[in-house]
């Protein structure tokens, strides 16, 4: 067995006549926190759908875990956690509750659900709100829920999709800390999408730059500003980065309109 | 299929701390039960008949005195006499009276020489149920005007017994099957399939798809807590309707146990119809549009409100694979004639047979990606 918890080749999805991911390819290894960068519309969304296996490739192969997404999915499912871009915990439902469900969802033992639980809500810090219904949780607390409610099966790689977008500051860096505390604690290989570039150098072993549904550029924050010509790698932002491999802002490029959004929208 | 009942477990958990669903969706049953058991079940009265006596003499005077003795007594027809043929249809026509009985001025020498003396009736048919029961009820004293005085000791002539077989069927029991279908049919549409959508549009199944849950496990388990909760809809309105409907021995332990186990098939077979039109549904509009549609679809074509015998061959068509035909059969056998199995394995096994049909179908329409 590789020592790659993700092996992406030449994968391809397209909708229609828009192919939203175009023939990327790329590794994680085991134990690595792997930062997916791009605008809206860039593909990143359309990619980790394929590796979390709620979307079927056009073409190429993803390798999670040494499981197939397209025939291997179950294997695949029961090796990752994943947490989506939209925040989908049970609003009615408290936190204990949503933990629970999640673990009889993935068959996790009677025996070890109590613990399990136990612990992860401890690692989120949200003991004392286990009995609270989730929808009186600010949008932080929530985002935590969430993060232990796609570990509570213990899996061994996690995808989180823009796990920060939309938290205040404070939010932001508090479910950052705790996602570091947790990869400490655990056998874990983490794959995050984020617009946040100053979080991104600070968390990420290594960063792919996604944008127009190609890998544009794959290397460790350090590299990656050390791949800049003519500037001192210690002056260089990932923005600055960003820029130099897709030839414009980040913030520019959230605010086009996204192609890759419509096709994925309707069909969800 | 351990899987299945964490969906099931969810579902009722949420459920549970709904209070409004579980009210709404019992509330408009029951007002449909007694607001149009109590409309349309009454006997019509105080029809107001304009009697135009244009002859004065005695076999005049007997049909206004039969008509008096109708108005005192049913109270069906209030009496007002006209001079005036015209202004009487004037009024008639501004819907101040109901009818125009007018009684010619040759009524009393026809009637005695036997020269077919007649009477004329002249009513406001715009409305079928009034004007229907002012003519029998006009038509029943003309007959008896005709009776002979003195009864004839030997009668020659055929005539009818009726006899029921049940105790009078008041309009609010006949109803009450089908609201009982309703108040089902209310909690699958509110409790599964708009809870469903909303929570595909927030992403919620999103959840659902990365773990190793199977696409039966999923659908079972959307179909068997959806059941859960319209059995609790259905036998509520079952039992409070039936005491509000004034059903005999309402709390019969028997007649209950059928009930319940017709109440569970008809929850079985709506959620998996609904699941079934819903399985490809996004649009969180689509479930709140199609309630509207599917309320007149399925309620009315399938006789709980009017019998079926009097359908256009096309609606009878409808009718016959419409399941609530069957659930309101079942349980007008069982609340109004309280039959046994024998009467209601044809229904139930249209209802089961309906459910696996329905069921498979989403199975193998259900998408496991996005």
């Amino acid at each position: 067995m590789s020592d790659n918890a993700i092996e992406v080749k030449a994968i391809v999805k397209k909708f229609g006549d828009f192919t939203a991911v175009d023939h990327i390819s790329f590794a994680v290894r085991d134990g690595e926190i792997f930062g997916l960068l791009g605008p809206n519309g860039a593909g990143k969304s359309t990619l980790i759908r394929m590796m979390v296996t709620l979307l079927q490739p056009t073409e190429g192969t993803a390798v999670i875990n040494g499981f197939d997404v397209a025939r291997q999915a179950d294997d695949v499912r029961r090796s990752i956690g994943v947490i989506p871009q939209a925040m989908t915990s049970d609003l009615e439902l408290s936190v204990e509750e949503n933990l629970l469900i999640f673990a009889k969802l993935y068959g996790v033992p009677r025996e070890t659900r109590t613990r399990l639980i136990t612990e992860l809500l401890e690692a989120v810090e949200l003991t004392q709100w286990r009995t609270k219904q989730v929808k009186l949780l600010s949008g932080g607390m929530r985002r935590r829920v969430e993060i232990a409610r796609g570990l509570v099966h213990e899996p061994r790689v996690f995808f989180l999709d823009e796990p920060t977008t939309g938290l205040d500051p404070v939010s932001r860096t508090a479910v950052w800390g705790m996602l570091q505390r947790i990869k400490s604690q655990r056998d874990l290989t983490v794959l995050i999408t984020t617009h946040y570039m100053d979080e991104a150098d600070k968390l990420c072993d290594r960063i792919a730059i996604v944008d127009h549904g190609k890998l544009v550029a794959l290397d460790s924050p350090g590299a990656l500003k050390a791949s800049i010509p003519g500037r001192d790698p210690d002056s260089v932002t990932l923005d600055d980065v960003f820029v130099h491999y897709t030839g414009r802002d980040l913030r520019d490029a959230l605010q086009e309109p996204s192609a890759a959004d419509s096709p994925f929208m309707i069909r969800r | 299929m351990s899987r299945a009942w964490a969906i099931i477990e969810r579902e009722l958990r949420r459920f549970r701390r709904s209070p409004m669903l579980i009210v709404m969706s019992m509330i408009f049953p029951l007002m449909q039960l007694i607001v149009l058991g109590y409309a349309f079940g009454g006997n019509v009265k105080h029809l107001k008949l304009a009697i135009v006596d244009q002859d004065g003499g005695v076999p005049a005077v007997k049909i206004r005195e039969l008509a008096a003795a109708v108005s005192s007594g049913a109270r069906t027809l209030d009496l007002v006499d006209y001079t005036d043929q015209g202004i009487a249809m004037t009024d008639l026509r501004n819907g101040r009276v109901n009818g125009v009985l007018t009684i010619p001025p040759d009524f009393s020498r026809r009637s005695l020489t036997n020269s077919s003396p007649r009477v004329a009736l002249i009513s406001d048919n715009t409305d079928t149920f009034v004007s229907a029961t002012m003519a029998g009820t006009v038509s029943s004293f003309v007959s008896a005007l005709n009776a002979p005085t003195t009864p004839v000791r030997v009668e020659g002539a055929a005539g009818l017994d009726v006899v029921e077989v049940y105790p009078y069927v008041p309009y609010i029991q006949y109803l009450l099957p089908g609201s009982i279908t309703m108040s089902i049919f209310m909690m699958v549409m509110i409790g599964g399939g708009i809870i469903f959508i909303d929570d595909k549009a927030r992403g919620l199944h999103e959840g659902y798809l990365v773990t190793p849950i199977t696409k039966l496990e999923l659908v079972a388990g959307f179909n068997i807590s959806g059941t859960i909760k319209a059995v609790l809809a259905g036998a509520v309105i079952m039992v409070l309707g039936s005491l509000i409907a004034g059903v005999p021995s309402p709390l019969d332990p028997i007649r209950l146990l059928r009930m319940l186990l017709v109440v569970t098939i008809t929850a079985f077979s709506l959620i998996s119809l609904m699941f079934l039109l819903m399985v490809r549904v996004t649009d969180p509009l689509m479930p709140r549009a199609m309630f509207g549609l599917l309320n007149t679809v399925l309620y009315f074509p399938s006789g709980a409100v009017y019998p079926q015998a009097g359908f256009p061959d096309w609606m009878k068509v409808i009718a016959a694979v419409d399941p609530f035909t069957y659930a309101v059969h079942a349980f007008k056998s069982l609340l109004l004639k309280n039959t046994g199995f024998g009467a209601i394995a044809g229904d139930v096994l249209f209802l089961f047979v309906f459910s696996a049909v329905a069921m498979t179908a989403a199975t193998l329409l259900f998408r496991r990606t996005l």
